[in-house]
């Protein structure tokens, strides 16, 4: 198990005091000027030696994606985006590090910022974490008063600017194309990619987006070395994450632990087991809402990071941990899923804004096992043809817990469509 | 846009909104005011008692230098924007599958009793609003519901209900948790960070 000097949130409970004296006592902006001294390359390269994946879902190389940015000013202003958005169903860790912990999103704000060459960040929250946000923007405001950003920052004489931006209500903008038109100030929906944000990003200038997690982890990877994150998890799954354990276990928690925790450990050391015992386990999600279910037998093994879920054909996502016990219906579990995912289709494509409605109509029929049996062909069909068919991610993501759903527990669907027929004919 | 008899005829910002307002426009670029416009309905929406009625969201095209139709575009496009009235504590029950597995039926149950309504409906003395909404991400802390800007956690049927008695009674419930823990630890004990702060 991860030692408690080896974890970088270490206000996540909100034990201590979240403002700048708390943040302080606990390591924040301590020698800040000197890391900036090291220059940007040196940065970019630490980052990259972590084996820092970005913490969001998609899991890219976070060091890379800086070295995307230009090398040298554009005459144009360059911006950090933080996605704060945090709305897939499971997570909820980026708002403990936003209430418990702000001075370490401030502080990676101006470390990731320098690093890849940004004038300003955004951090964009979703609305609804109002008091949330309230803590960040007191932590900027503690920030600029004692001189840690703004013109000059921590006296190194870099100028950086840091600024809250609260959105209203859409799932969509957590998706990075989303998030910069609403941040512009229009509907948030996808933009093409290419071209991308770090070639042209929030207001056609070179941007990078990235998650609350990948941001606020930069510090401590920075004062204590790449080597030091990279000496934990395994190779290409390196560091400590923050999970989310919810759903049908006795505890349910956000615990920062090490990559490659096998996932039966994380929920009986951290969670209190599933109810009933292990035994009980039904299915986990392991990742949240859009990767693939799997089954039990899969959760007796797998170890959580990126390769080890993709292996099993599901994904590590934001590492939202959703626990089914047996006396969980599967069907309806997804079937609500998919009404998120209906609910939340911004419009724009339509084997989205059509597919999704679709899907979750047929669902919501298998629910009750009013259906055919080979319209669970047609259901994987025109899932295939959502998933990789839109501008954004959120097609596939619709697809994707439905196909996990059909791999592992078709049984269970064909079984209630048959028992309907069967009563019926009774 | 609707209900034409509750719209008023004109809006604008008083002088505490508008020194706000004033603030929130600073944050970006010049010539990127546009950027604003989500606060601005934010903040408009807040001094008109909790919805945004199009005089609003004229308003806030006037002060951004907006078309009329970009606003109502962005007014429509995001759930937290109320282009009808709601009571004076606006529920919104999350149902997503995290807080169902939960059981939030009993949380939504418990407002349906306690409130007389159904979702989407106002009391009568224009206190409540009953919403059922979207994943609002404190799934380790299901079932859970907001209530104007704070969040109520660990909730069951009788949680939930002497939360609206006391705001019904014009008390102001603790939100958080309504278990004995504080956040999102686990409950019946520390797994880590048990050595004070760390760091």
């Amino acid at each position: 198990m991860l030692k408690d000097s080896d974890r970088i949130f270490t206000n996540l409970y909100g034990q201590d005091d979240w403002r700048l004296e708390g943040a302080r006592r606990r390591g924040d902006w301590d020698g800040t000027k000197e890391i900036i001294a090291k220059g940007r390359e040196w940065i970019v390269e630490e980052v990259k030696s972590s084996g820092l994946r970005g913490r969001g879902g998609a899991g890219f190389p976070s060091g890379l994606k800086w070295s995307f940015m230009p090398k040298e000013p554009t005459g144009r202003p360059h911006y950090l985006v933080v996605n704060a958005d945090e709305g897939e169903p499971g997570t909820c860790k980026d708002r403990d590090m936003m209430r418990n912990d702000p001075h370490k999103l401030v502080e990676g704000c101006l470390l990731a910022g320098f690093g890849m060459g940004a004038n300003a960040a955004y951090i964009y929250i979703r609305g609804e974490f109002y008091r949330e946000a309230e803590n960040l923007q007191f932590a900027i405001d503690e920030a600029y008063d004692a001189g840690l950003i703004g013109k000059n920052a921590c006296g190194s004489g870099y100028d950086f600017d840091v600024y809250v931006h609260r959105g209203a209500g859409a799932y969509i903008c957590g998706e990075e194309m989303a998030l910069i038109e609403s941040l512009e100030g229009k509907k948030g929906m996808p933009r093409l990619k290419p071209p991308f944000p770090a070639a042209m990003g929030l207001y056609g200038c070179p941007t990078t987006v990235n998650n609350v997690e990948t941001i606020a982890v930069a510090p401590t990877i920075l004062r204590r070395g790449g080597a030091w994150f990279s000496s934990m998890g395994r190779e290409n799954n390196t560091g400590t994450k923050v999970f989310c354990i919810s759903g049908h276990v006795n505890n349910p928690c956000n615990v920062e632990e090490e990559m490659g925790i096998p996932l039966k450990d994380l929920i009986e050391k951290h969670a209190g087991g599933v109810i009933g015992g292990w035994d009980n386990l039904k299915a986990i999600i392991p990742g949240g809402s859009s990767v693939p279910i799997l089954p039990k037998s899969t959760c007796d093994t797998v170890l959580m990071d990126f390769d080890s879920l993709k292996e099993v054909r599901s994904g590590l996502g934001t590492a939202a941990v959703i626990v089914m016990d047996q006396s969980t219906d599967v069907v309806a579990a997804i079937a609500r899923l998919s009404k998120f995912y209906k609910h939340e289709s911004c419009g724009q494509c339509t084997p989205c804004r059509e597919g999704t409605g679709w899907m979750w109509r047929v669902m919501e029929r298998l629910v009750v096992g009013d259906a055919e049996i080979d319209e669970i062909d047609t259901l994987l069909d025109v899932a295939s043809q959502v998933e990789g068919h839109t501008i954004c991610a959120l097609g596939d993501a619709a697809a994707w817990p439905i196909q996990g759903l059909v791999r592992h527990f078709r049984h269970e669907i064909e079984d209630r469509i048959n028992q309907r027929k069967h009563s019926a004919a009774a | 846009m609707s209900d034409t008899s509750k719209q008023p005829e004109t809006f604008s910002f008083d002088a505490e909104y508008a020194a706000a307002a004033e603030k929130i426009i600073a944050r970006y670029p010049e010539g990127r005011q546009a950027s604003a416009v989500m606060p601005l309905l934010d903040l408009a929406q807040r001094q008109f008692g909790g919805w945004l009625p199009t005089a609003a969201m004229n308003h806030v095209a006037d002060v951004l230098d907006m078309p009329a139709i970009r606003v109502y575009e962005v007014a429509s496009f995001y759930t937290m924007y109320n282009l009808e009235p709601v009571g004076e504590h606006f529920v919104q029950v999350c149902t997503t599958t995290p807080c169902a597995l939960r059981n939030c039926a009993a949380v939504l149950k418990a407002c349906r009793e306690e409130l007389g309504i159904d979702i989407g409906e106002t009391t009568s003395d224009n206190k409540f609003t009953l919403q059922e909404v979207e994943c609002l991400g404190a799934c380790v802390n299901a079932p859970m519901m907001q209530i104007g800007d704070d969040y109520y956690e660990d909730l069951n049927a009788e949680t939930t209900k002497s939360i609206l008695q006391e705001l019904r009674n014009g008390g102001t419930p603790e939100p958080g948790p309504q278990s004995d823990r504080n956040g999102s630890e686990p409950a019946g004990g520390l797994t880590s960070l048990k050595t004070g702060t760390g760091g």
